[in-house]
């Protein structure tokens, strides 16, 4: 089975994030980045599906120079083959996921993979925009998936407060979720071995932005860490506060 | 110039997210002069469509087909293009839910629109709307603008107000051509978690952390939760630790949520934990350490044990609520 599984490269949810000089996005000095958390429970699952069917994975991402770390990471968990599409330029939900449409639509694998969201932008569209570009099925949130031999595919998607059994058929595109599957940490072996995998660098197909950024700034600081006390003789206090102040309870 | 609202519901109920947009579209209508419709897609809908006339609607279309009992993206998606379509509607309002956010990017694409999603305010200004949404969980905010002729947005959850007040909507039924592609997923079931609201919904979260020594103590966290008719949300650690379920998650690789009131227990308050919880509207920290991060973003803090604090503050909230 061909597999294709799409990564973004994004701050470490450790950054403490600062406004750029732009205004527009962030200050990205001495920020570390990493293989965004959902997406690396793609690449698992696309390594999985690859082991049981004895199939092939490439890995996708679209960006600048800077993603080849993450991809290398996704090559040192075991995936054969990876494409950047070049662009250093900042770009919408929309025009990423143009770009990669472009290259899928090429590729036609079977089963497409992607993280349920990035976690810079958080816009969680990526996925099922392609999806539409291609004209293929989506299940989102995906926390259990079955591939049967008729290429149908029986999901378990996270709803509020529950769980949604889709079924769909191959090719088709899946945004995973935490819970799906436990990553593999990439091994010694991997690691020396994905320095020498090539990384195929093409020009991303060009799109126009659609929601442009107007201004990035800090959320208010939050909260007037009022201390009540130091045991249980301040829960009164706390009830009180709660029922008059707040008006919660 | 007229807007399309997306008004979820399940199991023929309107979920408060529903409300929650149809009154921001409602809103944002007036302040730009223009239309608004909303649009109800179910099986078995039409006698719930009034119940959104008190919100704002003041004309509501119902696409209603037994095909359409079940959520599925591709054919959600396609009525509501249909329907802007048909409608001329050059925006359009879903809630940022699981089921929003699962149609909105397609929506997007049939278009050819610019969508902007999980916004917390929009605002009408000379004929446009300027929307802001979080990123990076929260830790930054960004004012965004939609250039396209037709402009989606998705609104999160529990952030809108949606309070009642008079009014009445008329209600009319309508069909959009659907084919088996349409239905390219589809579901098949669905299965009900705890009886607890989930954190993205829950007007009240009561969240425990590594403080809590193990799983087996969590109960205390339950109790609490129960007592306030609240969600149970958890951090990272404990998560990680497989103490609690992923769906409880909250952070930056988890849920995001904007509570009412969120309850840390024996949470220290990481960089990615505060990032998902901070636009909460009141926090209360419980914790040993008083230097934790939890407590700067707290309203109110008591520096203790939660083994000592909590259930004395179950017991006390019981009595104060007559439970």
């Amino acid at each position: 089975m061909k597999v294709a599984v799409c990564v973004n490269h994004v701050p470490d949810t450790e950054t403490k994030i600062k406004v750029g000089s732009d205004g527009l996005s962030i200050d990205k000095t001495g920020v570390n980045y990493m293989l965004s958390p959902y997406d690396e429970v793609a690449v698992e699952e696309a390594l999985r599906i690859k082991e049981k069917t004895k199939g092939e994975v490439t890995v996708v991402s679209l960006g600048g120079d800077a993603h080849k770390e993450t991809l290398r990471k996704v090559l040192a968990m075991g995936v054969e083959k990876a494409v950047l599409l070049k662009d250093d330029a900042a770009r919408d939900s929309y025009a990423v996921a143009y770009g990669l449409a472009q290259e899928l639509k090429e590729m036609s694998p079977d089963v497409i993979l992607f993280g349920k969201q990035s976690i810079d932008y958080d816009d969680a569209q990526v996925g099922t925009m392609v999806a539409e570009m291609l004209g293929l099925p989506s299940v989102a949130v995906v926390v259990k998936m079955e591939i049967r031999d008729d290429k149908t595919v029986l999901c378990e998607r996270e709803i509020e407060g529950g769980h949604e059994m889709v079924e769909t058929k191959l090719p088709a595109v899946f945004l995973a979720q935490k819970g799906l599957n436990e990553p593999r940490y990439p091994s010694l072996k991997g690691i020396m071995g994905a320095k020498t995998k090539p990384i195929l660098e093409k020009p991303a197909p060009v799109a126009e932005v659609r929601v442009e950024a107007v201004a990035m700034r800090k959320p208010a600081a939050k909260g007037t860490g009022k201390i009540l006390g130091t045991d249980k003789s301040a829960v009164p206090e706390l009830v009180r506060l709660l029922h008059e102040e707040a008006k919660v309870i | 110039m007229r807007i399309l609202a997306f008004a979820e519901q399940r199991n023929n109920r309107f979920k408060k997210s529903s409300f929650e947009t149809v009154k921001a579209a409602r809103s944002v209508a007036n302040d730009l002069g223009a239309e608004c419709v909303v649009l109800v897609i179910g099986s078995g809908v039409e006698g719930i469509a009034p119940e959104l006339g008190p919100y704002g609607a003041t004309r509501v279309i119902v696409v209603d087909d037994p095909s359409l009992a079940q959520h599925s993206n591709t054919a959600f998606a396609a009525v509501i293009a249909g329907i802007a379509n048909k409608e001329n509607a050059s925006i359009v309002f879903l809630p940022a839910s699981q089921m929003g956010k699962d149609i909105a990017p397609r929506v997007a694409v049939k278009l050819n629109a610019g969508l902007a999603a999980d916004c917390v305010t929009l605002k009408a200004e000379n004929g446009d709307i300027l929307a802001t949404r979080p990123v990076y969980a929260g830790k930054a905010l960004l004012d965004v603008k939609v250039k396209t002729p037709v402009k989606i947005f998705t609104l999160r959850p529990n952030v809108f107000t949606a309070t009642a007040s008079n009014g009445a909507a008329t209600v009319e039924k309508a069909s959009v051509t659907l084919t088996p592609k349409d239905f390219g997923s589809v579901v098949k079931e669905v299965k009900v978690a705890s009886g607890r609201p989930d954190v993205t919904e829950a007007d009240i979260i009561v969240s425990g952390g590594r403080g809590l020594k193990g799983p087996e103590n969590f109960h205390l966290i339950e109790d609490l939760a129960d007592v306030l008719g609240a969600g149970v949300g958890a951090s990272r650690a404990v998560v990680d630790a497989g103490w609690r379920p992923h769906d409880e998650q909250v952070g930056q690789t988890g849920k995001t949520v904007s509570p009412t009131m969120y309850v840390a227990c024996g949470i220290s308050g990481a960089v990615q934990h505060l990032a998902g919880m901070s636009s909460s509207k009141y926090i209360v920290a419980i914790n040993k350490d008083r230097d934790a991060p939890i407590f700067q973003v707290a309203d109110y803090g008591i520096v203790g044990d939660v083994f000592e604090i909590l259930p004395e503050l179950t017991a006390q909230l019981k009595q104060a609520l007559g439970k």
